[in-house]
């Protein structure tokens, strides 16, 4: 650490204010600005002149009032005590805010140490006197609540002999909990670690995602798959339905940690997780789960400099249970607001604008940003395996996916998730573009889905998909001539999109059951539909009329499929299966009698 | 807005100065002569040559220049005689109870001829965030008595719901009849209503106070009214001296506040203005980039707070240029907003009142705040159902218009039917009919009529619900005008 320096205001304009008498200040260090001690970070530097980035209102701060460099960069401070957290974009707690000024707004000003350090965690120590540790091998463990085994670990650019451990007791995170002996130094070192949020914590190796993150969202699992340690992308218009899809992925998906970004978003959205996820399932642990999340709520009406720190202060969370060896899934809701405050932080600096008035370096920070996701193989000295799999929505002004942030982020993202305009105001939801969107982990995942699903998943999938690009076709047509212009065979292509549209595509989130379906569930959905769009084929081929078709009674069966519980799945949709394969044409009276086989042997 | 220096005399004495520099658009630089001590965000007086006192905001400071943004603009201002006095704070509003009833103008200076009002504090007008954590999230119905708002775009006590209109369209109607019939079902305590004017007509004020007048409601409202003529600038404070007002009477005085802004189209011109004033980099439109996050320090000051009984809803009204929902203003506050309701020139041509144009029109709190002890059990599955019967029926006008009616089924032209009388009996209603929340959803049920196979084509609708609520299998010893059956 340097020695603090003193230097005083210049100029201050918003968000951004100038200080001289800085020399020997670093980029991104931490400074306190003015009399009040506001938080900022410096992120110019020209001469003994720094510019810095405030991340608290500046009303009413004055030329000359003092700034202190701290000589440290904005960190994230990393130990038991994040999970069931909610942190504002610099790691404060917000309920512990609200606890010190007994305040229900923000104030400026408020000093909050992001963990609790006086209370005591139950340390199990997994090592013993002696041992030979490098940056990552983990040391010890404390339960974090009901779900979360948090591994204690030596932290990065450690490594040594370990010549003494504390033994199982607690502990607080500052408590000194081994030492370890390197180049002749002893070090002791605590459960807390600090790490500075704008780099990425050091892994050992990126591996291939080969393992789908499991969503319970149909048109994510069955149609466009993405891998834990991916990217991916949701971009739509306002109301199409980014944060309803985040909140569901936060939700259901099958990560043991799951950190949820509100970047410059709604205050209500937030208490909307706040109030849900403590009473809400998770049907991986059968545990609440709150107990597995870590809030961050940069609200949009929060201090813009903080809402751009707030994706890196997550990701640093992320990325410190990716390294215990747990598959982490981020959500950034929504990284245009992040994009936005990089904008309004570089007009304060009167930088060149690039497209659209923002930075030239809009494309390199984005693509940092979603180069922090992957399945990696963790520092240490044994093998350990996380990932951090990211998922951002975007926010394009006007809907527009031309636009700078939405483009700069599909050239790095794998996974595009588009939201249809058009689909959200039909109310058809989620509203994921089935036509546009892709994936481009089909081939990686394929065959952990062949062997965990079914074999012939792939191809019931891609049939799926071969009919809703004829039933779009066909629907221009009918655009343009009519619906009964078109032959029965092709009716035929129509009803069985439909289903698809309607029967399997569309999810109700608020729906208790249609919420979270299993893949199971997914499966046997999607080989429903498919197997009757064949069977309708023959039938039509006996001859029978697609209206006569559309009135079997296993019409109405498909229509509810959705709302069967998870766990009667195989033995109702197998029945739903089972009638449409026994459907036969009566050769007497050339109508279709929805016979079951056992009928069938009986005679 | 308070005028009323908190800092002594002689501090005060050595704030002023003679040295404006440049004068520009709505700013003012002026050299500070290397006199330090004042402060971002702080208010100025300035003198102008023929006496006339005009007041201003800083909105950057070094340790040499000020630029500062004159509310009434800088017309008459020149850089020898103009005198400007910084007062050493921030903007603050006077605030009591006895703000209701009052009428101010855009920059909080009583329009009514009355006394300034007597202040138990000041506050600071630009608020602060809501702590998320504090928040309660909104799940009380407001009944509007408008049916297809009630049944479909349920407005929820502590919610941000705007309007988006254009030129013609009857938005301040529609307002004005929320405003005066807004209730909570089961409530006694009404609604405060806080009006901002931003660059609307004299004539739309006049409309806006006789509403209030007629209801009989004016000791329950405050206005505050910056009208077309007044000084563009000065509007960018109008929403929030409305919304500080509006706090005070939520948070202090436990009452549900009903805010309307009107029209937040002219507000962010007056910001665009000012950003192109300060040579900034223009985002769409020439709007500033921040234009967003200005308008989220705006609506995000809408909510319910644990613990406290007094709510804020707020009902923006925003026209769209040239009807162009993409437009920066239209467009970013979509994002910040809970939902849209969205008015229609062709409804409105064929004489549908209120216009609204129910496709793209949503209410983001709906589904917390309906259903059974809210408003009635059937609720949800209604609207769901209302909602996918009315765009079925409009796609199958749009095809018909392509391709004739003889291409229909019998199925098809029942659709087609009930969009139309969806058009003629749900959607329109007087202007000062208020039908309760089980009129509006046994209209709904009335139409639904239509279909002789409900259980076929009503998809969207529960057999049980279909059993219990359908207007032809009601028990006449049941009471369905209310939320617990
Ligand atoms: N899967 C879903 N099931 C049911 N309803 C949904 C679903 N997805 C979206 N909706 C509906 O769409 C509305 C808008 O969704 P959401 O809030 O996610 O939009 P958004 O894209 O995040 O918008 P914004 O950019 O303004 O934040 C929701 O309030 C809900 O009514
Ligand atoms: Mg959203």
């Amino acid at each position: 650490m340097s020695t603090k320096r003193v230097g005083k205001i210049l100029k201050i304009s918003g968000p951004v204010i100038e200080a001289d008498g800085m020399l020997g200040s670093s980029m991104y260090e931490v400074c306190k600005v003015g009399e009040e001690g506001l938080i900022g970070e410096i992120i110019k530097i020209k001469g003994d002149v720094c510019t810095i980035q405030v991340y608290e209102e500046t009303d009413g701060i004055r030329p000359n009032e003092k700034v202190i460099g701290t000589g440290a960069g904005l960190s994230a401070e990393l130990a038991p005590g994040l999970i069931g957290q909610i942190y504002d974009g610099i790691q404060r707690p917000l309920p512990l805010i609200l606890e010190k000024t007994q305040d229900d707004f923000i104030r400026r000003g408020v000093i909050a140490i992001p963990l609790e350090y006086d209370k005591k965690w139950p340390f199990v120590p997994t090592i013993e006197k002696g041992a030979k540790v490098t940056a990552g091998d983990i040391i010890g463990t404390v339960q974090e609540g009901p779900v979360v085994n948090h591994k204690v670990m030596i932290p990065p650019k450690v490594s040594g002999t370990i010549t003494s451990i504390v033994k199982a007791d607690d502990y607080t995170v500052l408590d000194p909990i081994v030492t370890v002996k390197s180049n002749g130094t002893e070090l002791e070192i605590p459960m807390l670690q600090k790490w500075p949020v704008r780099f990425g914590r050091p892994i050992k190796e990126r591996l291939e995602p080969t393992i789908p993150l499991i969503t319970g969202q149909r048109v994510f699992d069955t149609f466009f798959p993405i891998a834990k340690g991916g990217t991916s992308a949701i971009p739509g218009g306002f109301g199409t339905g980014k944060t309803v899809s985040q909140h569901q992925l936060a939700k259901w998906s099958d990560a043991e940690i799951v950190v949820y970004i509100g970047c410059g978003e709604r205050g209500n959205e937030m208490t909307n997780v706040l109030e849900d996820f403590p009473k809400l399932i998770d049907p991986n642990t059968g545990e609440p789960l709150m107990n597995r999340t870590i809030l961050i709520a940069n609200t949009s009406n929060m201090p813009v400099a903080a809402r751009e720190a707030s994706v890196y202060t997550g990701m640093t969370l992320a990325e410190y249970y990716r390294d215990m060896g747990y598959n982490v899934a981020l959500m950034a809701d929504s990284t245009s607001r992040w994009a936005e405050a990089m904008r309004e932080i570089s007009g304060r600096l009167e930088e060149m604008p690039g497209e659209a008035g923002y930075p030239a370096y809009l494309a390199s920070k984005i693509a940092q940003f979603y180069e922090r996701a992957g399945r990696v193989s963790t520092l240490s000295t044994a093998e350990r395996q996380g990932s951090i799999t990211i998922i951002g929505a975007v926010s394009p002004p006007g809907g527009d996916f031309s636009e700078p942030v939405t483009q700069n982020t599909l050239r790095i993202t794998k996974v595009f998730w588009a939201l249809s305009k058009d689909l959200a105001a039909r109310r058809h939801f989620p509203a994921i573009d089935y036509l546009n969107s892709y994936t481009l982990y089909t081939n990686e995942l394929a065959p952990w889905f062949a062997e965990n699903v079914n074999p012939r998943f792939q191809a019931y999938r891609s049939e799926a998909m071969v009919l809703l690009q004829k039933d779009k076709e066909l629907e221009d047509i009918v655009q343009l001539v009519g619906p009964e212009a078109l032959p029965e065979s092709e009716k035929i292509i129509l009803e069985s999109a439909r289903m698809i549209k309607e029967d399997f595509l569309q999810q109700n989130a608020f729906n208790e059951v249609d919420s979270f379906s299993s893949l199971e569930k997914q499966w046997l959905m999607l080989k429903i539909i498919i197997d009757f769009y064949h069977k309708m084929g023959e039938l039509y081929n006996l001859g029978v009329k697609l209206p006569e078709m559309m009135n079997l009674p296993i019409i109405d069966k498909i229509t509810r499929m959705k709302y069967i519980p998870n766990d009667n799945v195989g033995k109702e949709l197998g029945a739903i299966l089972a009638e449409i394969e026994a459907l036969q044409v009566d050769a007497i009276t050339n109508r279709i009698g929805g016979r079951m086989m056992t009928d069938l042997t009986d005679k | 807005m308070t005028e009323t220096p908190k800092i002594n005399p002689e501090t005060l004495a050595k704030r002023i100065f003679k040295t404006a520099i440049e004068v520009t658009g709505p700013l003012l630089f002026v050299d500070l002569k290397g006199k330090a001590g004042v402060s971002y965000g702080e208010i100025a007086k300035i003198k102008l040559p023929d006496g006339e006192i005009r007041s201003g905001q800083i909105l950057e400071v070094s340790r040499d220049i000020a630029v500062v943004q004159l509310f009434e603009g800088t017309s008459g201002m020149d850089v020898e005689k103009t005198t400007i006095q910084f007062l050493g704070e921030t903007m603050k509003l006077p605030v009591s109870s006895d703000l209701l009833g009052r009428i101010f103008d855009g920059r909080g200076e009583p329009l009514d001829k009355q006394p300034p009002i007597v202040a138990v504090d000041e506050w600071p007008i630009n608020g602060s965030p809501i702590n998320p954590y504090a928040r309660q999230y909104p799940r009380e119905f407001i009944q509007t008595g408008i049916s297809s708002i009630d049944g479909l775009f349920t407005l929820i006590r502590g919610q941000k719901l705007p309007i988006f209109s254009a030129n013609g369209l009857p938005h301040n109607e529609v307002a004005a009849q929320i405003a005066r019939q807004a209730a909570v079902l089961g409530a006694q305590a009404e609604f405060a209503v806080v009006f901002a004017a931003m660059g609307i007509t004299a004539e739309e004020a006049q409309y806006f106070r006789k509403e209030f007048e007629k209801s009989g409601a004016l000791d329950r409202v405050v206005l505050f009214l910056n009208l077309a003529d007044d000084p563009a600038i000065e509007r960018i404070l109008t929403p929030r001296l409305a919304l500080t007002a509006a706090e005070y009477l939520a948070y202090e005085c436990d009452m549900h506040l009903l805010v309307i802004l009107t029209d937040m189209t002219n507000y962010a011109e007056s910001l665009r203005e000012i950003g192109a004033a300060r040579e900034e980099v223009p985002g769409r439109r020439g709007f500033p980039g921040y234009l967003y996050s200005d308008l989220a320090s705006i609506y995000e000051r809408a909510g319910r707070i644990k613990g406290r009984k007094g709510t804020i809803t707020q009902m923006p009204i925003l026209s769209m240029p040239n009807d162009d929902i993409t437009h920066p203003v239209p467009d970013l506050s979509g994002y910040i907003t809970e939902g849209q309701i969205i008015l229609d020139r062709g409804l409105h041509r064929r004489g549908i009142y209120p216009p609204i144009n129910v496709g793209p029109s949503l209410s983001r709190l709906q589904k917390e705040g309906i259903g059974k002890g809210l408003t009635r059990r059937d609720h949800k599955e209604l609207a769901d159902q209302l909602y996918y019967a009315n765009a079925r029926g409009n796609d199958l006008r749009n095809l018909v218009a392509v391709v004739g009616e003889e291409s229909l089924t019998e199925e098809d032209h029942r659709f087609l039917k009930f969009a139309d009388d969806f058009e003629q009996k749900f959607l329109k209603q007087g202007r000062d009919e208020n039908r309760n929340i089980f009129e509006s959803l046994d209209i709904g049920w009335e139409l639904l009529k239509i279909f002789p196979n409900p259980k076929r084509e009503l998809k969207r609708i529960s057999e049980e619900t279909i059993n219990f609520f359908h207007l032809e299998r009601r028990d006449p010893k049941i009471n369905y005008n209310s939320r617990d059956v």
